[in-house]
């Protein structure tokens, strides 16, 4: 058989099939929570409550709006692509879904990783399956036959490209100093010292560029709800739409879940070991509680700025910190 | 005499301001900068978050009136004898500069009188769907017989259902309307 991944550690098939189902059922029981989170966030942010109507708290507020979605009919625009702008949303949401595979829950414990899978190329693999989103939301924009979609579409591309690199390159740092891809044995490499006091430009770098590879604010330019209407997703309604903005939490979620094991010790913390999942959860919402905060902070930048601020700055400074990270590394 | 803008005259004469400009953008000055101002903004709306949501919840939660707020008239009866106050002179009708005010005038009839006055008010209508809440009727009243009360929520299905008759603005008003304390 065609071996997918050269994991280090052999697991019974259906112990792989249970984690996949716990991890899926776990990250869409929280999507929908982090919308309201969100959402009474933001609110408080100004002054307000945010939803509080539908359910204690609010809480239901989630379960209303999908239902409307849902409800809603799928409308495809007449001059659109058909294969192509049904294909748009789902490629999103089959990239999240993949790229949560690599976030580490916690170590191996009693001959089960608490994570889905271990990939020895983790971090390779997150920007490959990572890369594929990206093709959702151009074709998405492109088979809707609208010049708002397409110039959407057109600005995130160019936007993703751009950032790609910093980010990549931020990341290297981390990886030149535990001397692997894997995102466990990164994890396992930071038990004196968690990466975010050595690499504190590359998780500066990092979480920028985050930002900008999840379509937030300050850097929303692909959507852009106020002058582009919603970008690429301008002609999607009802679930479709819906996904998109899914993928959107999907994709905080697993940027959180990189920087929070990269560079704040994964699940290391203190308290007995099956805490573990429980500690990179809290980080995770931590760096989430972050995205929320800037977004609440922040106004959209100008395009021409966004574009100086991932080649002038970003760049350069996540060259350069690769180049002294990697001068510390041969030398120590 | 000539004019010399270098002249040391001239630039005695004038009051020299100059302006104070920020320092130029971009750079790695421009760079810092920025990240500084980005942190002052998220202590800006952190701050927000402590100091908790100003929101009245509307329709559970009522922001208290002022005493001298303008809302539905009342028609008011004197409380020992409990004759009405109005005698239909009218003058609210007139006064009212939005035509709102009918008032339809009869002759008290003794032993069964009405108003405190020789003629009291047969018909007094009020059609709040023109009122503008200006205050004129109470103004002009010589009896004190009409004053502007505290209730604003009057929004009814039919127009018909605004027109207020002398029973409605008599009728004690459910009392919705919470009143702003004394100083606040």
């Amino acid at each position: 058989m065609l071996s997918i991944a050269d994991t280090q550690l052999a697991e019974a098939t259906w112990i792989m099939v249970v984690k996949s189902i716990v991890i899926f059922a776990v990250i869409f029981g929280v999507l929908p929570l982090l919308t309201v989170l969100e959402r009474k966030l933001i609110g408080r942010f100004q002054h307000r409550y945010g939803p509080n109507r539908v359910g204690p708290y609010g809480l239901l507020q989630p379960l209303a709006d999908v239902g409307k979605l849902v409800s809603k009919e799928s409308f495809r625009p007449e001059n659109a692509t058909k294969t192509l702008f049904i294909l748009g949303p789902l490629l999103p949401v089959l990239a999240g879904v993949l790229s949560l595979a690599i976030i580490p829950w916690g170590d191996v414990q009693d001959g089960v990783g608490l994570y889905g899978i271990d990939v020895p190329i983790g971090i390779l693999y997150f920007f490959a399956v990572g890369s594929i989103a990206f093709y959702g939301l151009l074709l998405g924009g492109w088979s809707s036959g609208s010049k708002y979609s397409l110039l959407g579409a057109m600005r995130s591309a160019a936007q993703l490209i751009s950032y790609e690199v910093s980010m990549g390159l931020a990341l290297l740092g981390v990886v030149m100093m535990s001397g692997s891809l894997s995102l466990v044995s990164i994890v396992h490499s930071q038990g004196e010292i968690w990466f975010i006091l050595p690499q504190f430009v590359g998780f500066l770098i990092f979480m920028l560029a985050g930002f900008a590879e999840t379509n937030r604010t300050p850097f929303d330019m692909p959507e852009a709800d106020a002058e582009l209407v919603q970008g690429f997703m301008t002609e999607y309604g009802g679930m479709r739409f819906g996904s998109f903005l899914l993928v959107e939490y999907m994709e905080i979620l697993v940027v959180s879940g990189i920087a929070a094991a990269m560079f704040l010790g994964g699940w290391m913390g203190p308290g007995p070991s099956f805490l573990d999942p429980i500690w990179m959860l809290a980080k995770m919402l931590g760096l989430v509680l972050l995205f929320i905060w800037v977004r609440a902070t922040l106004p959209r930048l100008r395009y021409d700025q966004l574009m100086s601020l991932g080649w002038k700055v970003l760049l350069p400074l996540a060259t350069l910190n690769v180049l002294v990270t990697a001068i510390l590394v041969v030398v120590t | 005499m000539s004019f010399d803008p270098k002249s040391a005259s001239y630039l005695d004469s004038i009051e020299v301001v100059e302006v104070q400009r920020g320092p130029k953008p971009g750079g790695v000055g421009g760079a810092y900068r920025a990240f500084g101002e980005t942190l002052r903004g998220l202590k800006t709306t952190m701050a927000r978050l402590i100091e908790g949501p100003m929101t009245i919840e509307y329709p559970e939660e009522k922001t208290p009136v002022y005493p001298r707020f303008r809302g539905r008239h009342k028609l008011h009866k004197f409380e020992d004898t409990g004759l009405e106050k109005c005698v239909g002179c009218s003058l609210c009708a007139a006064a009212c500069p939005a035509d709102c005010i009918r008032v339809v005038a009869a002759e008290n009839i003794p032993g069964d009188r009405v108003s405190a006055g020789e003629r009291y008010a047969a018909v007094y209508e009020i059609n709040l769907s023109r009122c503008i809440f200006c205050g004129y009727c109470e103004i002009a009243c010589p009896f004190d017989a009409i004053t502007m009360g505290h209730d604003y929520e009057m929004a009814d299905y039919d127009r018909r259902d605004l027109i207020f008759t002398k029973e409605m603005l008599l009728a004690e008003p459910v009392e919705r309307t919470p009143l702003k304390s004394e100083g606040e």
